[in-house]
């Protein structure tokens, strides 16, 4: 990839000139990122070659893709809402533990007892609620994102732990399994839900003021404050996104476990994080694209499908996933430095 | 100025209306309360339960952060409830080892007759025990065991190996008495770097290899539902046929029978591990591929209890010859199938 995208723009190999001139191209600055969105792309097709080949049997079999997509599906949504947050020049620290909790709300008994429309207006609420909170504390409150959102990190798990007992909480509603486990038009509930998600988000940020606002905040927050952008409305509403996003999540991982679980959610931070960098979006914000991060999402998927259907041991996996966020990170550090000789 | 900020308070005001309202809707539809199932008691006939000279208690573990370490320390607290010359003092479950190191020292200085610990690391906690045996304070040391017995009067705990062993002697005999040739036997472990998993899979890969099985596609979960879930559904891609599978822990089972279900796959049978109320009601029901759960249970918590009142009595175990507690004390890692399932009801637990 680094090859690539260094042999399409020859005055960056030219190495000693700091300055090079620039222009030959308008759009240099973009280049790069589309160049690195394709080398992702060939990532994932390379790993899923491999698969077919490991396994030709297993592999591209419907069951199979079904599964992988399934797999993917809260993980994603997940993403989703990470990409806004990180794009706007944040970080979500808590979206694991809103999974949790918002998954443990919508299956703690009495919810259960009201039916499957109060689980999922419990879930939506709960997840939306805590990202609110988020977005208040950060924008109004003046919290480091990284703090707060560790703040929401600890204490909603807390507060997921206290409201299950730490049981798991099995899902006795048949209704809400009925519709969240089954299919639509041959297709997996769950994969139509994290499809809409997608689409959604990408309209709102590619094309509406919402998402060309959470760009600007994202890039420069003092121009968007003097452009007329409520810069401190706008952040925390990004946040909400994200949690609302977590609440959508949190119904795909009941309705996959069956249950409810204070520990439902582990380490999704980590991965939508890794997810988001890896597809393409700036660690510091104002630049990033809602299609990496679904490349992201599931490179890190099928690559744990494969390594099952091998029998692998799940430590090379980690090793492996390791190496990819490296890589992704070192080509962001290249992107960067030169798209600021550009400017 | 004042224009702006009164227009950003009465936004931020309008947001807390909206988190209240949340707030509102939580409180009307949050959890009632627990299940309140029995927990595990040892059985106190004969001689010893008749109420004897008055014994301290103190007892530290973990956070009960999953569903067998909540058990455990409700089973230890619903024991010593049973006993009328039993003071039970509790620290505060801790998956901090400084912490729970603290706990003990606490406990010895308030002198309690006698400690129970379930240390979150036996290595770790071991100085802690050790700290307590010489103030003269015996220790009964539960599940994760000190590095030396010099820290503990008694040890008592679960075999996991045997776990893995009994696992695999079942589904070797279930195999056999169905007449499956060349079966394939899968294993959903749980968190693979510790020790425990590595026991159970041990003595499950012995036991198959005892009776001329292996085992088959393996893959390693978390102990959490979610990651039995995840795991097993790619497990169940892998393996378009499957004659037997088993899963390390009932709590994580809950998602591993979730995978199967959405997988529509049934060619096979489950048997779980730990003994979760929950898995012990579907042996029961028989209406699903779970067959049977192998005992790693919680009410070993119950027995240490016991154990320590009789400890700070100076008694003995009465059916025994001996005079003195046992130092170390193993449970038996029971298979519970269909048959036997209500005899095992009582050492059942919320997962």
């Amino acid at each position: 990839m680094t090859k690539d995208s260094s042999s399409v723009l020859p005055e960056a190999t030219q190495a000693p000139p700091p300055r090079a001139a620039p222009a030959a191209r308008p759009v240099r600055g973009r280049f790069p990122l589309d160049a690195r969105l394709a080398g992702l792309f060939g990532v994932f097709v390379l790993l899923c070659v491999v698969g077919w080949l490991t396994r030709p049997d297993a592999f591209f079999t419907e069951g199979n893709l079904s599964t992988v997509l399934r797999l993917a599906a809260a993980i994603g949504v997940v993403s989703v809402g990470m990409t806004f947050v990180i794009i706007s020049g944040g970080i979500d620290l808590s979206v694991g533990s809103i999974v949790a909790l918002s998954g443990v709300w919508a299956t703690t008994l009495a919810t259960q007892s009201f039916g499957p429309v109060v689980m999922v207006i419990c879930a939506l609420a709960v997840g939306l609620g805590c990202g609110l909170v988020n977005g208040v504390l950060v924008a109004y409150g003046r919290v480091v994102p990284f703090i707060a959102t560790l703040a929401m990190y600890a204490s909603a798990r807390g507060l997921a732990e206290r409201i299950s007992g730490r049981n798991t909480q099995v899902v006795r509603q048949s209704g809400f399994l009925a519709f969240f486990r089954g299919d639509l038009l041959g297709i997996p509930v769950l994969i139509w839900m994290f499809a809409a998600v997608f689409v959604v988000g990408w309209v709102l940020l590619n094309r509406t003021t919402f998402g060309r606002r959470t760009f600007a905040v994202g890039g420069n927050t003092e121009a968007a404050r003097l452009a007329g952008i409520n810069v401190k409305r706008h952040t925390a509403l990004v946040y909400g996104v994200a949690g609302l996003c977590c609440g959508i999540a949190a119904l795909m991982v009941v309705a996959r476990t069956t249950s409810g679980a204070s520990t439902n959610g582990l380490y999704y931070e980590l991965d939508a994080i890794a997810a988001v960098v890896i597809g393409g979006t700036l660690l510091s914000g104002g630049r990033g694209t809602l299609i990496g991060t679904l490349i992201g999402v599931l490179i890190f998927t099928v690559l744990g499908n494969i390594f099952t259907l091998n029998n692998l041991d799940t430590d090379i996996q980690n090793i492996a996933k390791g190496a990819i966020i490296v890589l992704a990170v070192l080509l962001q550090f290249r992107t960067r430095r030169r798209a600021r000789r550009s400017t | 100025m004042p224009g702006p900020s009164s227009l950003a308070r009465r936004r931020f005001l309008t947001g807390g209306a909206a988190v209240g309202a949340g707030a509102l809707l939580a409180a009307c539809t949050s959890n009632e309360s627990p299940q309140s199932a029995p927990q595990a008691v040892a059985g106190t006939a004969g001689q010893n339960a008749q109420p004897g000279k008055h014994v301290t208690i103190g007892f530290s573990a973990p956070a009960a952060d999953h569903g067998w370490m909540a058990a455990m320390t409700k089973n230890a607290r619903a024991q010593a409830g049973r006993f009328s010359d039993v003071t039970f003092t509790a620290t505060e479950g801790t998956n901090d080892v400084n912490q729970q190191i603290a706990q003990v020292e606490t406990l010895i200085n308030q002198k309690v007759d006698v400690l129970v610990i379930l240390p979150f690391d036996g290595k770790a906690l071991t100085q802690a025990g050790q700290q307590a045996m010489d103030a003269g304070i015996p220790v009964v040391n539960v599940d994760r065991v000190f590095d030396t017995p010099l820290a503990y009067r008694t040890w008592i705990g679960g075999d996991n190996y045997r776990m893995g062993v009994n696992a695999g002697n079942y589904i070797a005999a279930e195999l056999k008495r169905k007449g499956v040739g060349n079966p394939v036997i899968g294993e959903v472990a749980g968190i693979d770097s510790l020790p425990l998993t590595q026991e159970r899979s041990q003595g499950f890969k012995d036991a198959l290899a005892k009776n001329g099985f292996r085992v088959g596609p393996r893959v390693s979960a978390q102990f959490t539902p979610e990651s039995g879930e995840q795991m097993t559904a790619n497990l169940l891609q892998s393996a378009s046929r499957l004659d037997a599978l088993w899963n390390h822990d009932d709590d994580q089972g809950i998602g591993v029978l979730a995978a199967v279900d959405s997988a529509r796959r049934s060619e096979f049978f489950l048997v779980g591990g730990a003994g979760s109320r929950n898995m012990m009601d579907l042996v029961k029901a028989d209406s699903s591929v779970i067959k049977a759960t192998v005992l790693y249970s919680p009410s070993m918590a119950s027995s240490a209890i016991a154990l320590a009142r009789l400890l700070g009595q100076g008694k003995g175990i009465g059916d025994l010859a001996e005079h003195e507690i046992p130092a170390t004390v193993t449970t038996y890692s029971a298979v519970v199938t269909k048959e036997n399932v209500d005899s095992y009801a009582d050492v059942a637990f919320d997962s």
